[in-house]
């Protein structure tokens, strides 16, 4: 026996490291919504259906609900014209210069939305330095007009627009490029072309992308946080904020019932797009050599012109807001050349101890995030996939929630578990710790789908060839599989850094005085009327945004199919 | 160098058998090809002797060592096993220059710099790549990545080169070339080879003998000349090279020979079995005569540059197919004369 067991030990060290591995990214992914799931089971402490009942029919709940579902829903109409007409008129035609207009069209997605409102507000309403300089400023007293429903609806429409944008053009992309030139042999033109072929075919996908859009609405916290609570206009996340906000822990019980109401419907999205990605995948099978492009012949120009008129209306235009707010004295002068000032960078960067703090926070936080995960997920991904188990399968198909699932669900479950450390008397909740647990929880699947892609494509028999050479498992990982998905796992630990870098909706629910991060400290300068402020760490990050994706761009064409979210 | 025996081996994929009870010995220093059509389990076969997949039943023996055996579960590791393989996509490392892939089996083994850039030049130089070494995989044509495999794989001194449709990535020109590299190899190392493909022309060129395998068995192990004069299956005789199988009766013995009824006429067959029920007609068995034995139609010719193929209807409803030097017309009636057909048992 004992030959048996040195003689598979190669097999075995790989079978003990995936049980190691899977086992923490369990507890890390999957601890807190198993957590959540538990409260809303034995509400309160004890098993207590009617207070779960008690919560939701409370009228401020029912009212929450209705506008997030009003909110997000609509906003996912505006998200479906915009992505949608991008995504066929990209996927489909000759139109040139497509790469830049996919890059810009994904910029407002990498944008924290928090930050998105702040830019919006700074180009409409009556204290607006933008309209001011132009003189179109209306007067003072008129009200912001994004303070409303319709700018909720307004701004999650836009900032959601590439999700739809990617999902329905990745499904697009697998339709036989033979099916379209069949019915194009067939005589047929234009919209006939694109509502009986294309449309037909890319409809699941499209739902599937209508579903993800809606969950990430209803999730959204950073719009209607800016947007809808100087309104009084709270939706389910905001709620919870207000809760948890004025009066602390002792609401933990009701803000949980809450979260798993938010959490019941997003799942509900979550099935439907799984539902609909799915079948895509089935009815389409074929060679998809080239990518289409049809000739727009002479209305090529006018189209294009309307695109990127699109893009100068829903980025530069806000962008263009926020830096001229950035760049006043004070709050509410025009910008000139004589009022063109820095204060309000050099009072951010340099001399607010809290925002620096914040800097830190976020850059620590993300870093040691993008860091930690990768390392776990670079030989996870390669043994769940060497190593077909059922616990591997299970763990592959709910990796993604703690990402799908509203950001304020997550922060909601990181607090029940983290309140009170099992077998002790300590606390992570108001630490800095646990926001770190939650951005794990969060972006773990940022960084897992990347590298998870990358190696599925890699040549199984690079592996072999170095096993039958003799190299055993660590020299393998070493030698083989890092280098061979390090650019990946780069642009994942990227993408990681990016979002956790911008994250507001964990932190919000989470972080306490020395704890903050970038995403808390311009949601309370805005918030307590320092807007300029606001607008210039804005601005900061946007530039850091802007660089990062630049960096993974042009890096792009070295990385595998699937690493980068807006390519292929 | 040494003996690959497989005993009893079987291999199931869930409730799908890949293999399902193949014993065999693969001679020290012979080169065997594992010949079939896609599915029939050579690549299992093969993947079973490298150690990447475990044997539901049977056992696996290199040389004198038992390598796997279901019954006692001992599956010694592929980097255990000292075992050379060239795969389908070469696999080689996109990081690693031409000599570091090469010379990466003595980095495991931990040789002495000295002796690994030794071994690295004899290697490159039994591969004629010396002015290759310091470049990237990406920079090589397809013969030269497929011959920086097979240097990788010298290397390290295996017990048995393994070679999963090497040549199946490479243009027709280039396979003729690869082929002697291959043959070239096996001739100066004397090591055991087993190789996987599903062209049957490779097979011939290239191996000493051919296992033909179908549906998880070898159906057939013998000399490339065997298995086309002599199949013992319609299997074989059909996958087997170009011809027709025919079913025969009344096939009787006598001191002068075999003789048996097909096509409707009385003829000697060549056969060593006592009651064969099929005869296999290859071109060279069927020669155009107007006095022959049985009379067919012409129903296609295709020309093949120097000779035209015929494919034939006989009088008795059997398709045929012949060679003949000059161009017919579909239509035509011709006569045939058959000579010694191989005539075996097995349907």
């Amino acid at each position: 026996m004992s030959l048996v067991a040195t003689n598979s030990s190669s097999s075995r060290s790989e079978g003990r490291l995936l049980s190691l591995a899977l086992a923490l990214a369990v507890l890390i992914t999957l601890a807190p919504v198993a957590r959540l799931f538990l409260e809303g089971i034995t509400a309160g402490g004890s098993l207590n259906p009617g207070f779960f009942t008690e919560v939701v029919a409370k009228p401020a709940t029912l009212s929450a609900l209705r506008h997030s579902l009003v909110t997000a829903g609509l906003g996912t109409v505006i998200s479906v014209l915009i992505g949608g007409t991008f995504a066929f008129l990209v996927a489909l035609t000759d139109l040139r210069r497509k790469g830049a207009l996919v890059f810009c069209l994904m910029i407002p997605m990498m944008i924290p939305p928090q930050i998105t409102a702040l830019s919006w507000t700074q180009v409409l309403g009556p204290s607006s330095v933008f309209l001011k300089t132009l003189g179109l400023a209306p007067p003072i007293g008129a009200p912001q007009p994004l303070y409303s429903s319709g700018g909720i609806i307004f701004l999650l429409g836009i900032q959601h627009t590439s999700i739809i944008f990617l999902t329905l053009r990745a499904g697009l992309r697998a339709i036989p490029q033979e099916v379209v030139e069949a019915a194009r042999i067939s005589g047929a033109k234009g919209f006939r072309i694109w509502g009986q072929i294309v449309l037909p075919l890319s409809l699941s996908s499209l739902l599937a992308g209508i579903a993800i859009t809606f969950v990430t609405a209803l999730g959204n916290f950073g719009i209607p946080a800016m947007l809808g609570i100087p309104a009084g206009y709270s939706t389910l996340p905001t709620l919870i904020y207000q809760r948890l906000a004025s009066m602390g822990s002792t609401v933990l019980a009701e803000v949980a019932v809450l979260a798993i109401l938010i959490g019941l419907v997003a799942t509900l999205g979550i099935l439907l797009q799984r539902f609909f990605q799915r079948r895509q995948r089935v009815h389409l099978v074929g060679s998809t050599g080239q990518p289409l492009a049809i000739p727009l012949s002479k209305a090529r120009l006018p189209v294009e012109i309307a695109l990127w008129a699109v893009i100068c209306a829903i980025l530069v235009l806000p962008m263009l807001g926020l830096l001229a707010t950035s760049l006043v004295p004070a709050y509410g002068v025009p910008l000139r050349l004589d009022t063109i000032s820095l204060s309000g960078w050099h009072e951010v960067l340099f001399r607010q101890p809290v925002t620096q703090r914040a800097f830190v926070n976020s850059f620590a936080l993300s870093i040691s995030a993008a860091t930690l995960l990768m390392a776990l997920c670079l030989p996870l991904a390669w043994l769940m996939d060497r190593h077909k188990t059922p616990l591997g399968r299970a763990f592959d198909s709910l990796l993604d929630l703690p990402y799908a699932l509203p950001g304020v669900v997550l922060a909601i479950a990181m607090i029940l578990l983290l309140i009170n450390l099992p077998f002790t008397e300590a606390t992570l909740y108001g630490t800095i710790w646990i926001i770190f647990l939650a951005y794990l929880a969060r972006f773990f699947a940022v960084m897992f789908r990347p590298v998870q892609s990358s190696l599925r494509q890699l040549d199984p028999s690079m592996d072999e060839a170095a096993q039958s050479v003799g190299a055993p498992l660590s020299r393998r990982l070493r030698d083989i599989i890092l280098p061979l998905s390090a650019p990946s796992a780069a642009a994942g630990a990227i993408l990681v850094f990016l979002t956790a870098f911008n994250e507001l909706t964990v932190s919000a629910l989470l972080w306490s005085s020395g704890t903050e991060t970038l995403g808390v400290v311009i949601f309370n300068l805005d918030d307590s009327g320092e807007t300029v402020m606001a607008s210039a760490v804005a601005m900061t990050i946007v530039f850091v945004v802007m660089f990062l994706m630049a960096v993974i761009q042009a890096t792009s064409r070295r990385l595998p199919k699937g690493v980068v979210p807006w390519q292929n | 160098m040494a003996e690959l025996t497989l005993t009893d081996i079987a291999k199931h994929f869930g409730d799908a058998a890949a293999l399902k009870s193949v014993t065999t010995t693969m001679r020290d220093g012979e080169f065997l090809a594992l010949l079939g059509p896609s599915g029939c389990g050579k690549s299992t076969l093969l993947r079973l002797l490298a150690g990447f997949e475990h044997p539901t039943k049977g056992s696996i023996r290199i040389g004198d060592r038992e390598v796997a055996n279901a019954a006692s579960r001992l599956n010694v590791p592929p980097e255990d096993r000292n075992i050379g393989i060239v795969f389908q996509s070469y696999a080689l490392w996109p990081h690693m220059s031409v000599r570091r892939n090469v010379g990466y089996p003595l980095e495991i083994r931990r040789l002495s710099k000295a002796e690994r850039e030794a071994r690295i030049d004899a290697a490159l130089a039994a591969t004629a790549l010396e002015p290759y070494g310091d470049r990237m995989p990406s920079d090589l044509s397809g013969g030269q990545r497929q011959r920086v495999a097979l240097a990788r794989c010298l290397v390290s001194d295996p017990t048995a080169v393994l070679l999963d449709e090497p040549l199946a990535n490479l243009d027709v020109a280039l396979r003729a070339s690869m082929q002697a590299v291959f043959s070239d190899f096996h001739r100066r190392t004397t090591a055991t080879m087993v190789y996987v493909t599903h062209d049957q022309a490779e097979a011939m060129a290239m191996a000493d003998r051919i296992a033909v395998m179908n549906n998880g068995v070898i159906v057939q192990l013998d000399t490339p000349e065997a298995l086309y004069a002599r199949p013992r299956s319609r299997f074989v005789a059909e996958f087997i090279g170009e011809g027709a199988v025919v079913p025969l009766t009344g096939a009787t013995q006598s001191d002068t020979g075999a003789e048996a009824t097909l096509l409707g006429a009385r003829l000697k067959v060549e056969t060593d079995t006592a009651l064969p029920a099929f005869a296999c007609l290859r071109p060279e068995n069927l020669t155009i005569a107007e006095t022959g034995d049985i009379r067919a139609r012409v129903e296609r010719v295709t020309y093949l540059g120097g000779r035209y193929r015929l494919n034939l209807t006989a009088a008795s409803g059997e398709a045929l197919v012949t060679q003949s030097a000059t161009r017919l017309t579909p239509g035509d009636q011709i006569g045939l004369a058959l000579s010694a057909p191989w005539a075996f048992a097995a349907a």
